[in-house]
């Protein structure tokens, strides 16, 4: 079993070329950034001086997309030595990637794909799990995924991710707006989702905007955080308590400012329910008492 | 069964295989997969050959683009890989164009040497006590270098710099590119034939004597000695040297 995390109260943006100036220059009111990993996972150059400039001035969250967690054949070790050597290098207050797959055999979708919730997926990706979790050296946390097509299976996603969790000790990032995506394109009830995580693992929480496609909705990232999401972040962090949260724009990346103000608006939320959480658990107590 | 679903989706992403679709279910999310997969590798495409695109047209570039996709299934774990098998389809879809295919190259060994292994210039002081005879230099990991016969090197600096290009041209006499990166940015210079061959004989194994002896045997001893010398102050100057060392006393001399 991986040693433990502790929860990181803070909050923060995700890392993008445009607003490098705007993190080495100044003192961004930020308490941590994400990166995207396999943008620094690179021998040398501008990209890897940068990071190494920017951690030393903030915290940073590793965000990996490639390395495919659910992958019928398994990880790839070239990939996790490399994250590993990343991982030595910055020091990185989390590594994460997400409930899906991307690879298989020798093709690479470059996409996260959605798994099917069966007993021989869970065995597959509880396996992934420890395998990279033993190269790394430390616990991963795992993201839910959006997802526009879902297959037959024996759990619920919110399942699958409680039993990852409970065998393999990795934690768990939140991701509300895909919550809030696939609860809309599946027809379940995204409250049921986050009723369902086991919230004592949640290490972190993902804020992001998404599309309204021809049938679906699409996790784009290319706009500011929905109302909808908004509201069940609320109601996320009432249910995990203070973990560290931030706001993912991919594209259309706007002026850091926007990102500022969105990230005030959950902070704002963050802090309005967490007292909320702890009025309830005060309440609780003193009607055990 | 779970690999069995993993490859029917391999299939349909690549081929759009109705019975694996069938097999996977969900039209319309299936749609939006296959529109990702394949708006990610064009975007990746577009990304490492900005300027090519310009050059061909975006029509022309979405099409070869596309062919491209249509035949090669990205597999590295990492887009930025997938931009290194377009100059073959390159080579493929305009036989005839060799200003696209070095234009080409030329923006792939740039995006390479972006984030290529850092290593710092070595200091022409270090090569005050050097045995010449035995002498190894190392050449930056960032260093690609090729022949060329057209002025990809003038269209790519017309267009990087916003500027009209000039209409595509054979050179009046063959000569090389070489790309490499000084600290953080890309150089690119076009170079004759001599200093070509000559950092081609230094890539072999960096025996300065060898390239001496090459010089040599192009130019005769004593001008062929000089021009050793004027090309190793010229590429100590570029920083293109990281390192020196004498093999037969296991000596490395390594400024880091």
């Amino acid at each position: 079993m991986p040693a433990s995390l502790s929860p990181f109260p803070g909050y923060g943006l995700g890392l993008r070329k445009e607003h490098y100036r705007d993190f080495l220059e100044s003192a961004v009111p930020v308490d941590f950034v994400e990166v995207i990993s396999e943008n620094y996972m690179v021998p040398g150059g501008q990209p890897r001086h940068i990071l190494r400039q920017v951690r030393e001035r903030y915290p940073v969250a590793l965000h990996g997309v490639s390395m495919s967690i659910g992958s019928a054949d398994g990880l790839r070790l070239d990939y996790l030595q490399r994250l590993k050597s990343l991982v030595d290098e910055i020091e990185p207050l989390f590594v994460s990637d997400h409930l899906s797959w991307s690879r298989i055999d020798q093709f690479n979708s470059h996409d996260l794909l959605p798994l099917p919730y069966t007993e021989e997926a869970l065995d597959r990706v509880c396996a992934n799990v420890a395998q990279a979790q033993d190269v790394l050296g430390r616990p991963m946390l795992i993201e839910n995924p959006s997802s526009y097509l879902s297959f037959p299976g024996a759990m619920q996603e919110w399942e699958f991710l409680a039993a990852m969790s409970h065998r393999t000790g990795c934690y768990l990032l939140l991701d509300v707006n895909n919550v809030y995506v696939s609860a809309q394109n599946h027809g379940f009830d995204a409250h049921t989702f986050l009723e369902g995580l086991p919230h004592e693992r949640v290490r972190q929480i993902h804020l992001a905007g998404h599309s309204q496609g021809e049938h679906l909705l699409i996790d784009t990232h290319d706009q500011a955080v929905n109302a909808s999401v908004w509201s069940l972040y609320a109601w996320a962090v009432a249910l995990v308590g203070p973990v560290a949260t931030m706001i993912e724009r991919d594209d259309r990346i706007p002026p850091l400012h926007e990102l500022l103000d969105e990230l005030a608006l959950a902070r704002t939320l963050g802090v309005a329910a967490g007292r909320q959480r702890r009025q309830y658990h005060r309440e609780e107590a003193l009607h055990a008492g | 069964m779970l690999a069995e679903l993993q490859r029917d989706f391999r299939h349909w992403l690549i081929q759009a295989l109705p019975d694996a679709a069938e097999r996977l279910g969900g039209e319309a999310g299936l749609a939006i997969y296959q529109n990702n997969y394949r708006t990610q590798l064009v975007g990746s495409l577009k990304a490492s050959y900005p300027l090519l695109q310009q050059w061909l047209g975006e029509a022309r570039f979405l099409a070869t683009a596309v062919w491209h996709i249509d035949r090669h299934p990205p597999h590295a774990w990492t887009l930025d890989a997938y931009a290194e098998g377009f100059e073959t389809t390159l080579i493929e879809r305009f036989p005839d164009n060799p200003d696209v295919h070095e234009l080409a190259w030329l923006e792939a060994a740039l995006g390479q040497a972006f984030v290529a292994a850092d290593a710092a210039p070595l200091p022409a002081a270090l090569l005050a006590e050097i045995d010449w005879e035995r002498a190894r230099l190392q050449l930056t990991p960032s260093l690609q270098c090729r022949d060329i016969c057209t002025n990809a090197e003038a269209i790519w600096s017309a267009l990087w710099q916003e500027q009209t290009p000039p209409e595509a041209e054979m050179l009046a006499e063959p000569a090389g590119l070489t790309v490499w990166r000084r600290d953080h940015t890309c150089q690119l210079r076009q170079v004759d034939t001599l200093e070509l061959a000559a950092l081609q004989q230094l890539q072999i194994d960096g025996s300065f004597a060898a390239l001496c002896t090459l010089l040599v045997s192009l130019l005769g001893e004593a001008e062929g000695l000089q021009k050793a010398g004027a090309l190793l102050v010229g590429w100590l100057a570029n920083e293109l040297i990281v390192g020196v060392n004498t093999p037969s006393t296991a000596e490395v001399m390594h400024h880091d």
